[in-house]
């Protein structure tokens, strides 16, 4: 009698779906060592930020640049994706999965829309401020950190798309939970960071 | 597990269901508090209403509790089977508290 | 594949096949040994160029330019495309094994991780052929890095990266093996301490590359995209990077020595026959050794003017990292104390370790007063004491790392007597280039440079240094020859050649693709022993006998490898010609592709069917 693959596609998911194979532990063990290496990663950048937030070379500084409102929308957006992320591993432990994937649609829709707010940004301290990647120490020490933040939302969003589309056909299985809940801890984690970000750049940096 | 009788696997599955959906309220009111922490932070930073000295390290208190929040609640950190990536991830805020000490402390050039 | 084992012939063609997309960590571990193998031959020519340069005064055997780009790569190379590498090698071949696993938590991202430091590795070489080798020191610190010409740094920048990389990817995966996939019976209290080793010099990869890998951007986006991180007219700093390369820098130190801690504890204690003394104060000695060695790097930085409070924090963290360094050597004199000890091959390099080692931490607590530092600073006293750890430590206990499990992983003993006169014409050599070097330093001989003047009492000391440099070079060359004779003609070696204590020793040498039938029932600290001691000698089954799952091979790891290579040159070439984001766009469209690839294809791995490890368990059992 030889094994096929059959017992990743049982008819009824055990408790704990992405923790069920040895796999599913490898990952999220995984996913979680990657995030404490993040955390120094991001600290990196945070202390390069805080060491060169003075340096403005004559160009704008950070109480003059920076505007509450859209970073408090950015991180309404960002905050509440991580709530729609909670939902859809409810769900998908309760092997509901066509809830599970309208709560991680609307966390990536969410995600695209602090993406077009940053983006949004960003635009506008290049055009109407001449604040760039390039101006000055400050610049560079924000756009690395903030774009670093940024490109690592967008990696989330293409990965959750990708994750979506290859398993829209096939449903729940023990294949594919642990890799919905590795992508929903990095999520989780991206806010972690961002929480850093607005308090440490934004509102200390508006307070001066 | 399948010559359980119907009635005893419905009633495990009853009971953790009824734990995932108090789980739920509490990540609920974990969002709750998160945002309440979130409008306080802008709106002393807005206002201008408490002093530099203090206004800095509440902010800084306010973002670590926030953490917290997502750590322990919405990553599940406090559950059982946590406690190596509660390790490491504490190794990792180690390490990250020693550089930023590194790159704010001593770096004045 | 099991066709391919029952034959044991087969193509070149197939064999080249098999390494190209294989997942298993054993055979990742032999592409390990041999690329790292490799570049530890670059670097010792490198450093025999750099001796020869130095062998008289005012010498011109090479130009000023070429010396700095021999003792960058020299550095670069030794560290991070030898020692590196060879090291993960050892742990990828034993540590699954002396656990009870049959492979790595991630046996795919384990390919990765070795073609991604490969391809890295010629990145960096290939700048020798393309206009001059990164040239700023194996530290390019900023402001140097910053002005140098040419693109030899850029080359550093990416080949780093990628290397880098790899590294990570390799951290997480042994960590989450160690977590995860212990036999039963197999505690964190009774592993080997060869895998503690493993377990804790992962967790200082996890924290100590990120550092490195923001460092590395922060300093391409300065010289490629113009940013001002460390242009001081914008406003830079760039003591940031040094803060950032040694925050990453001196924990990579105990990266290079902390796996050898654990193959010394494991060949002390198979040689000596006794149990290792005071296990659970060796793992502790290895935790708190990690943990300080994360708190003193600016012991790089005294001279820079961080201020004297500072220094003098960073100066006693650093003498306090000689306690648990100092627990671990006497706890190694006392297993030997009262055993019974062989003096082999393995046991040669773990005895010119010791002492070699101690002088090498002796001279780093000098170097650790702050005070003393600034005489010694910049002077062949520092190279001299890192020579002394790196090599006293690190490639002694390779060499006794490579004799100890040779037979494990291919299958034969490598000749003795070869491997006794590698030891003893390295070791000569080693301490006439090096000892030399500490007095050379504290006669006021600086670092990195090309020449030495005639008449300040150095021309004797280089001469010997460099005599020295030879003989090692004649010593790496028989060990060369006797892995040549050894594949050919060598004595093939049963699965305990040494009468071993841990669980790679109760299995065949070398083992079977899956490792174990059934995976090991462990009954306490040097599982082997015990059964030996208490038991019939063979290990019992913790699982029952039943078809095992496998991992599949892939090219993706390669073709993934290869994208990131073609990317580099697009990124380090774009500054000069647009054309060139073609490379930088296509190579990583390409990776990224291939990881598109990758997920979207299932990949289930394979079923052994019971029968044939039914079989396999008969044959043995014969």
């Amino acid at each position: 009698m030889s094994h096929d693959h059959s017992s990743l596609f049982p008819e009824v998911l055990p408790a704990e779906p992405e923790k069920a194979t040895l796999e599913g532990k490898n990952k999220f063990f995984g996913q979680w060592f990657f995030l404490g290496g993040e955390t120094v990663l991001f600290a990196s950048l945070f202390g390069t930020y805080l060491a060169l937030k003075n340096s403005t070379a004559g160009g704008p500084s950070s109480e003059e640049l920076f505007g509450l409102g859209l970073v408090f929308l950015m991180t309404m957006l960002l905050l509440t994706s991580s709530l729609t992320s909670v939902y859809a591993m409810y769900h998908m432990r309760n092997n509901d999965y066509k809830k599970m994937v309208l709560w991680l649609g609307i966390t990536g829709l969410l995600g695209i829309g602090f993406l077009v707010c940053e983006i949004y940004e960003f635009a506008h301290y290049i055009t109407e401020y001449g604040f760039s990647f390039q101006s000055s120490a400050f610049g560079s020490a924000f756009f690395a950190l903030v774009g670093f933040h940024g490109g690592h939302v967008l990696f989330g969003i293409c990965w959750l798309t990708t994750l979506l589309i290859r398993n829209a056909k096939r449903g729940l299985n023990l294949y594919n939970a642990p890799k919905f809940n590795t992508f929903s801890l990095f999520w989780h984690f991206i806010d972690v960071v961002w929480v850093f970000i607005f308090t440490v750049v934004y509102l200390m940096g508006k307070v001066g | 597990m399948t010559n359980e009788s119907n009635s005893n696997l419905d009633q495990s599955e009853v009971f953790r269901r009824q734990k995932s959906k108090e789980e739920m309220q509490r990540q609920l009111i974990s969002f709750g508090l998160m945002i309440v922490f979130t409008i306080i932070a802008f709106a002393i930073v807005a206002t201008g209403t408490i002093s530099r000295m203090y206004v800095l390290p509440i902010l800084f208190i306010m973002a670590i509790v926030q953490a917290g929040f997502q750590f322990y609640y919405f990553m599940h950190l406090k559950d059982k089977g946590h406690e190596m990536p509660a390790t490491l991830i504490y190794g990792g805020v180690w390490a990250a508290f020693l550089t930023l000490a590194g790159l704010m402390v001593i770096s004045w050039w | 594949m099991s066709s391919i084992a029952a034959t044991g012939k087969r193509s070149f063609g197939s064999f080249l096949w098999d390494y190209l997309t294989t997942v298993d960590h054993k055979k990742i571990a032999h592409l390990y040994l041999a690329g790292g193998g490799f570049f530890f031959i670059l670097g010792g020519l490198e450093a025999l160029i750099i001796r020869i340069q130095l062998i008289k005064p005012q010498n011109d055997f090479i130009s000023a330019g070429f010396y700095n780009e021999m003792i960058t790569m020299h550095g670069t190379t030794m560290i991070f495309l030898a020692g590196m590498p060879i090291l993960i090698g050892l742990m990828n071949a034993a540590m699954p094994l002396q656990i009870g696993a049959r492979d790595v938590a991630f046996p795919f991202l384990n390919a990765l991780s070795f073609w991604l430091f490969f391809f890295g590795g010629i990145l960096l070489n290939v700048s020798f052929l393309t206009g001059g080798a990164p040239d700023a020191g194996w530290t390019s610190y900023a402001s140097l890095a910053m002005q140098s010409p040419g693109h030899g740094v850029d080359y550093y920048i990416l080949g780093l990266q990628i290397a880098g990389a790899g590294t990570l990817m390799g951290g997480i995966n042994f960590i989450a093996t160690i977590v995860t996939m212990r036999a039963p019976g197999m505690t964190y209290m009774r592993m080997p301490l060869f895998a503690w080793a493993t377990f804790i010099t992962s967790v200082l990869i996890l924290f100590a590359f990120p550092p490195l890998t923001i460092n590395l951007f922060l300093l391409m986006f300065d010289r490629m995209f113009d940013t001002a991180f460390f242009n001081v007219a914008l406003g830079g700093n760039t003591i940031i990077y040094q803060h950032l390369f040694w925050i990453f820098g001196h924990p990579e130190v105990y990266i290079l020595i902390l796996p050898l801690f654990g193959i010394f504890s494991d060949v002390i204690a198979t040689f000596s026959r006794k149990r290792l003394f005071g296990y659970t104060a060796m793992v502790f000695a290895t935790m708190l050794i990690a943990f300080l060695g994360f708190m003193v790097w600016a012991h790089h930085m005294f001279t820079v003017g961080l201020g004297p409070v500072a220094n003098s924090i960073f100066a006693v963290g650093t003498m306090a990292i000689a306690v648990p360094t100092g627990i671990k050597i006497f706890n190694w004199l006392l297993t030997m104390w009262g055993g019974q000890v062989t003096i082999n091959s393995a046991m040669l390099w773990v005895l010119g370790f010791i002492p070699t080692f101690t002088i090498g931490g002796m001279t780093g607590v000098m170097l650790g007063s702050a005070v003393a530092d600034y005489q010694y600073h910049d002077t062949y006293f520092v190279v001299a004491h890192f020579h002394y750890v790196i090599v006293g430590g690190t490639i002694f206990g390779i060499f006794a790392g490579l004799h100890y499990w040779w037979p494990k992983m291919f299958g034969r003993i490598l000749h003795e007597g070869m491997g006794k006169f590698t030891f003893w014409v390295f070791f000569i050599g080693f301490h006439l280039t090096f000892f030399i070097q500490h007095f050379l330093g504290l006669m006021g001989m600086p670092r990195r440079y090309w020449v030495f003047l005639h008449d300040q009492g150095l021309e004797l000391g280089n001469f010997i240094s460099t005599i020295g440099a030879f003989l090692m070079g004649v010593g790496t060359i028989v060990f060369i020859v006797n892995i040549v004779y050894t594949a050919v003609k060598g004595e093939k070696a049963s699965a305990d050649p040494w009468d071993g204590r841990t669980l790679e020793w109760s299995i065949s040498s070398p083992p079977p693709y899956y490792n174990f039938e059934q995976l090991p029932l462990v009954r306490g600290l040097d599982p082997l022993w015990i059964e030996k001691m208490e038991g019939d000698g063979t290990i019992p089954p913790g699982e029952p006998l039943d078809d095992v799952h496998m991992p599949s091979g892939s090219f993706i790891p390669f073709l993934m490898g290869l994208g990131f290579f073609v990317a580099g040159f697009g990124f380090i070439y774009q500054t000069d010609n647009g054309l060139w984001y073609l490379a930088l766009y296509g190579g990583m469209a390409f990776s990224i592709g291939c990881m598109v690839v990758r997920s979207l294809k299932d990949d289930f791995g394979y079923y052994i069917p019971k029968e044939e490890l039914q079989k396999a368990l008969e044959g043995e059992a014969k």
